[in-house]
Protein backbone atom coordinates (compact mmCIF):
# COMPACT_ATOMS: atom_id res chain seq x y z
CA UNK A 1 0.00 0.00 0.00
CA UNK A 2 2.07 3.26 -0.67
CA UNK A 3 1.78 5.87 1.82
CA UNK A 4 2.98 8.34 -0.11
CA UNK A 5 2.46 9.92 -3.02
CA UNK A 6 3.55 8.41 -5.98
CA UNK A 7 6.24 10.48 -7.64
CA UNK A 8 7.24 14.68 -7.45
CA UNK A 9 8.11 16.44 -10.08
CA UNK A 10 11.76 16.15 -9.58
CA UNK A 11 13.56 12.64 -8.81
CA UNK A 12 17.27 13.81 -8.36
CA UNK A 13 19.55 13.47 -10.74
CA UNK A 14 21.21 16.57 -12.85
CA UNK A 15 18.05 18.54 -12.74
CA UNK A 16 16.91 18.69 -9.20
CA UNK A 17 20.03 19.15 -7.68
CA UNK A 18 21.21 21.98 -10.62
CA UNK A 19 18.27 23.74 -8.91
CA UNK A 20 19.18 23.13 -5.55
CA UNK A 21 22.41 24.42 -5.92
CA UNK A 22 21.04 27.32 -8.10
CA UNK A 23 18.72 28.13 -5.25
CA UNK A 24 21.41 28.01 -2.22
CA UNK A 25 24.30 29.46 -4.21
CA UNK A 26 21.00 32.55 -5.21
CA UNK A 27 20.46 32.86 -1.19
CA UNK A 28 24.62 32.86 0.04
CA UNK A 29 25.43 35.43 -2.80
CA UNK A 30 21.91 37.71 -1.49
CA UNK A 31 23.34 37.98 1.54
CA UNK A 32 26.84 38.55 0.99
CA UNK A 33 25.46 41.23 -1.31
CA UNK A 34 23.73 42.97 1.72
CA UNK A 35 26.34 43.09 3.49
CA UNK A 36 28.89 44.41 0.92
CA UNK A 37 26.99 47.16 0.20
CA UNK A 38 27.02 48.02 3.93
CA UNK A 39 31.45 48.21 3.92
CA UNK A 40 31.51 50.00 0.90
CA UNK A 41 29.12 52.15 2.21
CA UNK A 42 31.83 53.34 5.30
CA UNK A 43 33.73 55.16 2.64
CA UNK A 44 30.73 57.84 3.72
CA UNK A 45 31.82 57.71 7.08
CA UNK A 46 35.71 58.22 6.81
CA UNK A 47 38.23 56.87 4.88
CA UNK A 48 39.91 55.12 7.87
CA UNK A 49 36.92 53.14 8.66
CA UNK A 50 36.45 51.71 5.20
CA UNK A 51 40.09 50.54 5.00
CA UNK A 52 40.30 49.46 8.62
CA UNK A 53 37.06 47.23 7.18
CA UNK A 54 38.17 46.47 4.42
CA UNK A 55 41.17 45.23 6.00
CA UNK A 56 39.30 42.32 7.77
CA UNK A 57 38.78 41.11 3.90
CA UNK A 58 42.62 40.45 3.78
CA UNK A 59 43.55 37.69 6.32
CA UNK A 60 43.73 34.28 5.00
CA UNK A 61 40.60 32.76 6.54
CA UNK A 62 38.61 35.75 4.55
CA UNK A 63 40.63 34.61 1.05
CA UNK A 64 39.52 31.21 1.87
CA UNK A 65 36.13 32.42 2.35
CA UNK A 66 35.70 34.73 -0.54
CA UNK A 67 37.10 31.83 -2.79
CA UNK A 68 34.00 30.24 -1.67
CA UNK A 69 31.81 33.00 -2.41
CA UNK A 70 33.28 32.83 -6.03
CA UNK A 71 32.94 29.38 -6.51
CA UNK A 72 29.13 30.23 -5.79
CA UNK A 73 29.13 33.41 -8.05
CA UNK A 74 30.72 31.43 -10.61
CA UNK A 75 28.39 28.57 -10.59
CA UNK A 76 24.94 30.43 -10.41
CA UNK A 77 26.62 32.52 -13.55
CA UNK A 78 27.18 29.78 -15.28
CA UNK A 79 24.19 27.51 -14.14
CA UNK A 80 21.90 30.94 -14.44
CA UNK A 81 22.71 30.72 -18.53
CA UNK A 82 22.00 26.81 -18.81
CA UNK A 83 18.32 28.24 -17.25
CA UNK A 84 18.15 29.88 -20.30
CA UNK A 85 19.05 27.90 -22.85
CA UNK A 86 16.91 25.62 -21.35
CA UNK A 87 13.84 28.22 -21.69
CA UNK A 88 14.83 30.08 -24.91
CA UNK A 89 16.62 27.55 -27.16
CA UNK A 90 14.81 24.91 -28.80
CA UNK A 91 16.85 22.05 -28.01
CA UNK A 92 17.57 23.48 -24.11
CA UNK A 93 15.29 20.93 -22.51
CA UNK A 94 16.68 18.31 -24.35
CA UNK A 95 19.83 18.87 -23.52
CA UNK A 96 20.06 19.93 -20.16
CA UNK A 97 21.70 17.12 -19.04
CA UNK A 98 24.89 17.64 -21.10
CA UNK A 99 24.38 21.54 -20.29
CA UNK A 100 25.10 21.01 -16.52
CA UNK A 101 28.41 18.84 -17.23
CA UNK A 102 29.63 21.92 -19.51
CA UNK A 103 28.33 24.12 -16.42
CA UNK A 104 30.54 21.88 -14.35
CA UNK A 105 33.64 22.11 -16.69
CA UNK A 106 33.70 25.29 -17.37
CA UNK A 107 33.09 26.09 -13.35
CA UNK A 108 36.17 23.84 -12.43
CA UNK A 109 38.68 25.45 -15.12
CA UNK A 110 37.38 29.39 -14.09
CA UNK A 111 37.59 28.54 -10.28
CA UNK A 112 41.29 26.84 -10.87
CA UNK A 113 42.51 30.23 -12.39
CA UNK A 114 40.53 32.41 -9.87
CA UNK A 115 42.36 30.22 -6.93
CA UNK A 116 45.83 29.65 -8.23
CA UNK A 117 45.62 34.11 -8.84
CA UNK A 118 43.59 35.08 -5.60
CA UNK A 119 45.32 32.85 -3.01
CA UNK A 120 48.68 33.60 -4.33
CA UNK A 121 47.85 37.24 -4.08
CA UNK A 122 46.22 36.77 -0.55
CA UNK A 123 48.54 34.73 0.76
CA UNK A 124 51.75 35.44 -0.35
CA UNK A 125 53.58 38.49 0.57
CA UNK A 126 52.15 40.73 2.56
CA UNK B 1 -29.40 11.74 -36.03
CA UNK B 2 -26.87 14.43 -36.15
CA UNK B 3 -24.89 15.60 -32.16
CA UNK B 4 -22.89 18.93 -32.52
CA UNK B 5 -20.43 18.32 -30.17
CA UNK B 6 -18.45 21.42 -28.90
CA UNK B 7 -14.64 21.86 -29.54
CA UNK B 8 -13.19 20.85 -26.06
CA UNK B 9 -13.27 24.25 -23.67
CA UNK B 10 -14.00 26.86 -26.27
CA UNK B 11 -15.30 29.90 -24.72
CA UNK B 12 -16.49 27.70 -21.60
CA UNK B 13 -13.46 28.33 -19.35
CA UNK B 14 -15.09 28.52 -15.75
CA UNK B 15 -14.05 31.87 -14.64
CA UNK B 16 -11.70 30.27 -11.60
CA UNK B 17 -9.47 28.70 -14.15
CA UNK B 18 -9.33 31.44 -16.03
CA UNK B 19 -5.53 33.02 -16.89
CA UNK B 20 -6.55 36.63 -18.17
CA UNK B 21 -7.69 39.58 -15.58
CA UNK B 22 -6.53 37.79 -12.78
CA UNK B 23 -5.30 40.96 -9.77
CA UNK B 24 -1.35 40.34 -10.32
CA UNK B 25 -1.82 40.91 -14.47
CA UNK B 26 1.42 39.36 -15.71
CA UNK B 27 3.55 39.80 -12.66
CA UNK B 28 5.24 36.88 -12.74
CA UNK B 29 5.77 36.80 -16.36
CA UNK B 30 7.36 39.74 -16.36
CA UNK B 31 9.30 38.57 -13.07
CA UNK B 32 10.51 35.65 -15.20
CA UNK B 33 11.79 37.29 -17.61
CA UNK B 34 13.71 40.36 -15.96
CA UNK B 35 15.51 37.06 -14.07
CA UNK B 36 16.99 36.14 -17.57
CA UNK B 37 17.58 39.76 -18.85
CA UNK B 38 19.26 40.95 -15.81
CA UNK B 39 21.27 37.88 -15.17
CA UNK B 40 23.11 37.75 -18.31
CA UNK B 41 24.10 41.57 -17.56
CA UNK B 42 24.86 40.65 -14.37
CA UNK B 43 27.29 38.11 -15.66
CA UNK B 44 29.29 40.79 -17.84
CA UNK B 45 28.98 43.33 -14.62
CA UNK B 46 29.91 40.78 -11.76
CA UNK B 47 32.63 39.32 -14.25
CA UNK B 48 34.58 42.55 -14.82
CA UNK B 49 33.93 43.62 -11.59
CA UNK B 50 35.99 40.83 -9.68
CA UNK B 51 38.42 40.30 -12.35
CA UNK B 52 39.04 44.37 -12.02
CA UNK B 53 39.27 44.44 -8.16
CA UNK B 54 40.96 41.21 -7.56
CA UNK B 55 43.10 39.84 -10.83
CA UNK B 56 44.54 42.72 -11.34
CA UNK B 57 47.46 43.69 -10.05
CA UNK B 58 47.79 43.46 -6.76
CA UNK B 59 44.48 42.21 -6.72
CA UNK B 60 42.93 42.32 -3.19
CA UNK B 61 45.61 43.81 -1.30
CA UNK B 62 45.16 47.23 -3.89
CA UNK B 63 42.11 47.70 -2.19
CA UNK B 64 41.86 50.92 -0.01
CA UNK B 65 40.23 54.17 0.46
CA UNK B 66 41.95 55.58 -2.49
CA UNK B 67 40.88 52.58 -5.08
CA UNK B 68 37.39 53.22 -4.44
CA UNK B 69 38.32 57.07 -5.24
CA UNK B 70 40.36 56.14 -7.99
CA UNK B 71 37.51 54.30 -9.38
CA UNK B 72 34.73 56.62 -8.66
CA UNK B 73 36.20 59.47 -10.34
CA UNK B 74 35.17 57.85 -13.24
CA UNK B 75 31.60 58.05 -14.59
CA UNK B 76 32.35 54.76 -16.10
CA UNK B 77 32.70 52.75 -12.70
CA UNK B 78 29.87 55.03 -11.48
CA UNK B 79 27.38 53.80 -13.66
CA UNK B 80 29.06 50.03 -14.03
CA UNK B 81 28.78 50.04 -9.86
CA UNK B 82 25.09 51.28 -10.11
CA UNK B 83 23.47 49.50 -13.05
CA UNK B 84 25.27 46.22 -10.73
CA UNK B 85 23.75 47.27 -7.72
CA UNK B 86 20.05 47.65 -8.84
CA UNK B 87 20.23 44.84 -10.95
CA UNK B 88 22.05 42.34 -8.41
CA UNK B 89 19.45 44.07 -5.52
CA UNK B 90 16.52 43.23 -7.74
CA UNK B 91 17.35 39.63 -9.13
CA UNK B 92 18.07 38.73 -5.79
CA UNK B 93 14.90 40.20 -4.03
CA UNK B 94 13.36 38.46 -6.40
CA UNK B 95 14.86 35.44 -6.16
CA UNK B 96 14.50 35.26 -2.27
CA UNK B 97 11.11 36.14 -3.03
CA UNK B 98 10.77 33.04 -5.09
CA UNK B 99 12.12 30.96 -1.99
CA UNK B 100 9.62 32.64 0.67
CA UNK B 101 6.46 32.03 -1.85
CA UNK B 102 7.96 28.35 -2.08
CA UNK B 103 8.69 27.55 1.33
CA UNK B 104 6.48 29.88 3.98
CA UNK B 105 3.06 28.07 4.24
CA UNK B 106 1.11 30.58 6.29
CA UNK B 107 -0.32 34.03 5.16
CA UNK B 108 0.73 35.89 7.76
CA UNK B 109 4.39 34.18 7.74
CA UNK B 110 4.90 35.06 4.11
CA UNK B 111 3.86 38.10 4.51
CA UNK B 112 5.64 39.40 7.62
CA UNK B 113 9.06 37.55 5.88
CA UNK B 114 8.68 39.65 2.29
CA UNK B 115 8.08 42.59 4.46
CA UNK B 116 11.18 42.40 5.97
CA UNK B 117 12.97 41.60 2.64
CA UNK B 118 11.35 44.57 0.84
CA UNK B 119 12.44 46.60 3.16
CA UNK B 120 15.90 46.08 3.32
CA UNK B 121 16.14 45.65 -0.33
CA UNK B 122 14.85 49.53 -0.48
CA UNK B 123 17.29 50.55 2.71
CA UNK B 124 20.16 49.10 0.45
CA UNK B 125 18.95 50.26 -2.48
CA UNK B 126 18.78 54.00 -1.93
CA UNK B 127 21.78 53.51 0.79
CA UNK B 128 24.08 52.29 -2.04
CA UNK B 129 22.76 54.67 -5.18
CA UNK B 130 23.56 57.61 -2.12
CA UNK B 131 26.91 56.56 -1.76
CA UNK B 132 27.65 56.39 -5.31
CA UNK B 133 26.55 59.95 -6.04
CA UNK B 134 27.10 61.56 -2.69
CA UNK B 135 31.18 60.02 -2.58
CA UNK B 136 33.52 62.89 -1.77
CA UNK B 137 37.51 62.18 -2.09
CA UNK B 138 38.18 64.95 0.28
CA UNK B 139 35.59 64.54 3.11
CA UNK B 140 36.13 67.21 5.41
CA UNK B 141 34.66 67.59 9.28
CA UNK B 142 34.47 71.22 10.76
CA UNK B 143 36.77 72.62 8.37
CA UNK B 144 39.33 69.99 8.83
CA UNK B 145 39.87 67.10 5.91
CA UNK B 146 39.97 63.88 7.24
CA UNK B 147 42.96 61.82 7.33
CA UNK B 148 43.41 59.35 4.25
CA UNK B 149 41.23 61.24 2.16
CA UNK B 150 42.51 62.28 -1.57
CA UNK B 151 42.47 66.63 -0.87
CA UNK B 152 43.58 69.40 -3.90
CA UNK B 153 46.83 70.63 -2.84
Amino acid sequence: MPTKPAGTLYRGREGMWSWVGHRITGVVIFFFLLVHVLDTSLVRVSPEAYTAVIGAYKNPLMALGETGLVAAIVFHAFNGLRIIAVDFWKKGAKYQRQMLWAVMGLWLVTMVAFSIRHLSLALGGH
Amino acid sequence: MTATIESPRSGRIAPQYRRHGGSRGNFEMIAWLFMRLSGVVLVVLIFGHLFVNLMVGEGIHAIDFGFVAGKWADPFWQVWDLTMLWLAMLHGTNGVRTIINDYAEKDSTRRWLKTVLYSATVVIIVLGTLVIFTFDPCPVVNGVPLPGGFCPA
